[in-house]
């Protein structure tokens, strides 16, 4: 740069205080127009009857619910299945993608970090309402058995969501100390507070970049074998038991795989709302949705074969409970959501998807709701069906234990386990640059502050 | 509230069962002696003498009549009988600790059975159950459309290789020394893995405070039985083979409640099983009516046998739920 004439130094400058700050402007963190206000009074109003609901299973117990001694599992262990199931996009976009080299990911990464932690935070949650005496949640530290799935999962989730954390957050440092240096006045004290205190005095020097370039090196390796692990280990729940349909081991890779077609689909339908809410469109671009897209096909498709596994070996035997079982999905009156589920939250998606038009924005994000809701109902599918199997036939029971329907109780937690996972990707939003701007500038050879300055070459 | 409550009931009991241990010691020593007397002690070795030993005790003047090893009566001071079941205060009654000696077994004849439903109604009058359930089922089983359906009573099967206690998170549920599957309802955290984790479906669950408020009504009965299983809500509970009947050297209320004599109950270690009516040796029953257990192939090791429903004694009939 030194060669540089005077006069070109000042030239570039000015190009780059252009560009510096129309990025900045851009990314920064905006406040809520109304529909935003709606959005979050609406998510608020969801959380409250659930936290309603709540009260009345702490006051009363499970008999609130609809689970009995037969179905003793139900839709709030789904639910934890399911938001498990999305926390794995955190590791396919901030580490798989990341050690693949796939540029385009950049604009991306924070929201589907932000996407696996708030999945954890009310993974956790939910598996606590199921419990019949939370009170006791301590014991699970003090009495814990290692020999039980359920504190290998205790381990696994715990770690995954520090080291999810992480990911989250050291490339959120010079973002942070870009809030916190910004020229706006605007910013209430507390947020401005919180920017300095979080962005830990961050200067932006190379050795920073290199020290927190490094550790997202190392923590994208070490992601990977957990993000495996959680959902391995969640369906061990499941297959560890004898229960029918349960009972198999393709069930850890049959979850994974899962797990990492709806986190794509959920990334796709997050990073389309943002897009249109905020006009990002020079950032998360067709290309993104039509790259998306084209790993939601891979995924889903890896999906289809571990779903051929799961269900024409054992359809093909038709053992007689696990026989049962399947014909009470293929058939029976689990059959409308089975066939639901299976056509229009896989095979659709897939035939959409294989065609770059249906990779478009719009159509990109229609299927990634769908699948995301398919998602949903696939985990009831696995839990439910199976517990109304039990090898011991169900006789001599009241009517209402033969069969499960969830309560309203059940439905408003479960709503608002849901609406409290969108309520933390919401604030998240407000108060954080969801697209990594250092990254970015970094990208397109723009300069930040002088002292914020990734310094590339 | 609940925990009030709870801790109101559990100091009654406290109550009641120091009572009971006064009574219990009573009876236990009376029910030795007939024993004794009987020359029952034959098959078990119920009581050990201490002639070996040098230190005497104070003699009673009490003579007790014995078979001895060799088969010649003898007539010994009661003074020197110890007992080989120690009396296990039921204050101090761990649930963690099993009945020493003991392996407990039980067959279930199925050739006897007709559905007569006197071992649910037992079960829920022992253990303060609502009035249609019980810890023990009897299911309608029928094996292939060709062959004859049958009535199983399905009571828990206490494995040896319990798939419940596996996966239990907080050692909340476990095996006794004496073969027991017990579970520490104040330890339970209600998480439910060990209900899916059974493969026979015996365990049942405190959804609300149903079965807790019925110990709380019946509270002045609870006399024998004090040490089985608690009602606690939010936490598993199931058949435990009236453990605190076991100790006194009773048979559980469904053995006793069974008009047609379908469950023996008895002791591995002694090869003893009793059905109330006839006491058999356990190896012999297996081999001569073709004992199994179900669903060996899964592993589990029931202590359970179920005796096959050959030559039956009652035709299968179609029972409408049985009303108490």
């Amino acid at each position: 740069m030194s060669n540089l004439s005077i006069t070109e130094e000042q030239e570039g400058a000015a190009i780059h205080d252009e560009r510096t700050h129309e990025l900045v402007a851009d990314l920064l963190p905006k406040k809520f127009g109304t529909a935003g206000n709606l959005w979050v009074a609406s998510l608020f109003l969801v959380v409250l009857i659930g936290g309603y609901a709540y009260y009345h299973q702490l006051r009363d117990g499970l008999i609130v619910t609809d689970m009995r001694d037969f179905t003793s599992w139900g839709i709030y262990i789904s639910n934890f299945v399911f938001f498990v199931a999305i926390s794995l996009v955190g590791s396919l976009v901030s580490a798989i993608l990341k050690l693949s080299n796939v540029e385009w990911r950049t604009p991306l990464v924070r929201i589907a970090e932000i996407i696996a932690v708030s999945a954890i935070m009310l993974a956790a949650l939910i598996i606590i309402v199921d419990m019949g005496r939370p009170d006791r949640i301590w014991h699970l530290f003090v009495y814990g058995r290692i020999q039980s799935p359920i504190i290998w999962d205790v381990i696994v989730i715990t770690t995954y969501f520090t080291i999810s954390v992480l990911l989250l957050y050291l490339p959120l440092l010079p973002d942070l100390a870009l809030c916190r240096d910004s020229v706006k006045t605007n910013i209430p004290r507390w947020r401005k507070k919180l920017y300095r205190v979080l962005a830990l005095n961050w200067k932006g020097t190379r050795s920073q970049y290199k020290i927190m370039k490094r550790a997202m090196q190392i923590l994208a390796v070490l992601i990977i074998p957990l993000a495996l692990m959680i959902h391995t280990v969640t369906s061990w729940l499941f297959a560890t038991t004898y229960r029918a349909g349960w009972d198999s081991s393709n069930f850890g890779p049959y979850f994974v795989s899962g797990a990492f077609m709806v986190g794509a689909a959920s990334v796709i339908a997050v990073m389309y709302v943002l897009r249109n809410h905020y006009h990002l469109d020079k950032y998360i671009t067709h290309r993104h949705f039509n790259n998306m897209g084209k790993l939601l096909v891979l995924l889903s498709l890896i999906y289809l074969y571990f779903n051929i596994n799961e269900y024409l070996v054992s359809g093909y035997k038709m053992k007689k409970v696990e026989g049962e079982q399947l014909l009470d999905l293929f058939t029976g009156s689990y059959a409308p959501i089975f066939w639901m589920v299976q056509i229009l939250g896989m095979v659709v998606p897939i035939i959409v998807l294989l065609f770059k038009q249906g990779r478009k924005p719009l159509p990109a994000f229609i299927i990634a709701v769908m699948v995301v809701v398919g998602a949903w109902f696939k985990r009831f599918l696995i839990v439910t069906p199976t517990l109304l199997h039990p090898f011991v036939p169900i006789q001599h029971v009241p009517e209402s234990w033969m069969h499960y329907i969830p309560t309203w109780e059940e439905w408003s937690i479960t709503a608002a386990s849901l609406a409290g996972a969108l309520l933390v990707i919401t604030f998240f939003v407000r108060v954080f640059p969801i697209v990594t701007i250092w990254e970015i500038a970094e990208e397109r050879g723009i300069k930040l502050e002088p002292h914020l300055n990734p310094e590339v070459k | 509230m609940d925990e009030f409550s709870e801790g109101v009931l559990r100091t009654k009991t406290q109550k009641i069962i120091r009572t009971v241990e006064d009574q219990s010691d009573n009876s236990r020593r009376k029910f030795l002696k007939a024993t004794l007397v009987t020359g029952a002690m034959v098959t078990g070795g119920l009581g050990t003498l201490e002639v070996l030993s040098e230190e005497t005790k104070k003699e009673t003047g009490e003579k007790i009549r014995l078979l001895s090893p060799d088969g010649k009566i003898v007539e010994v001071d009661s003074s020197v009988i110890n007992p080989a079941i120690p009396d296990i205060p039921l204050s101090a009654h761990n649930v963690r600790d099993g009945v020493p000696g003991k392996k407990f077994v039980m067959v279930i004849d199925l050739s006897k059975c007709k559905n007569a439903g006197k071992c649910r109604k037992a079960c829920s009058k022992m253990h303060y159950l609502p009035e249609d359930r019980s810890y023990i089922k009897i299911d309608k089983m029928q094996d292939a459309e060709t062959t004859a359906p049958y009535w199983m009573p399905t009571p828990c099967f206490h494995c040896d290789n319990p798939p419940c206690v596996k996966v239990c998170p907080v050692d909340a549920t476990f095996k006794l020394s004496d073969g027991i599957v017990a579970i520490d309802n104040n330890r339970c955290i209600g998480c439910r893995f060990c209900m899916v984790a059974c493969p026979y479906s015996a365990r049942v669950f405190n959804w609300g405070e149903e079965q807790f408020k019925i110990t709380e009504e019946r509270f002045e009965e609870i006399k024998t039985h004090e040490s089985c299983s608690s009602h606690v809500k939010g936490t598993v509970e199931k058949c435990d083979f009236c453990p605190s009947k076991a100790i006194k050297n009773e048979l559980p209320d469904c053995v006793n409640a069974c008009p047609n004599g379908v469950f023996y109950f008895g002791d591995e270690n002694e090869d003893v099983v009793t059905n109330g009516d006839e006491t058999v040796r356990l190896s012999q029953l297996l081999i001569d009516k073709a004992g199994y257990r179900y669903l060996e192939e899964l592993g589990t090791k029931p202590r359970v046998y179920y005796l096959p429903p050959a030559n039956r004694q009652f035709p299968f009939k179609e029972v409408n739920e049985v009303k108490p």
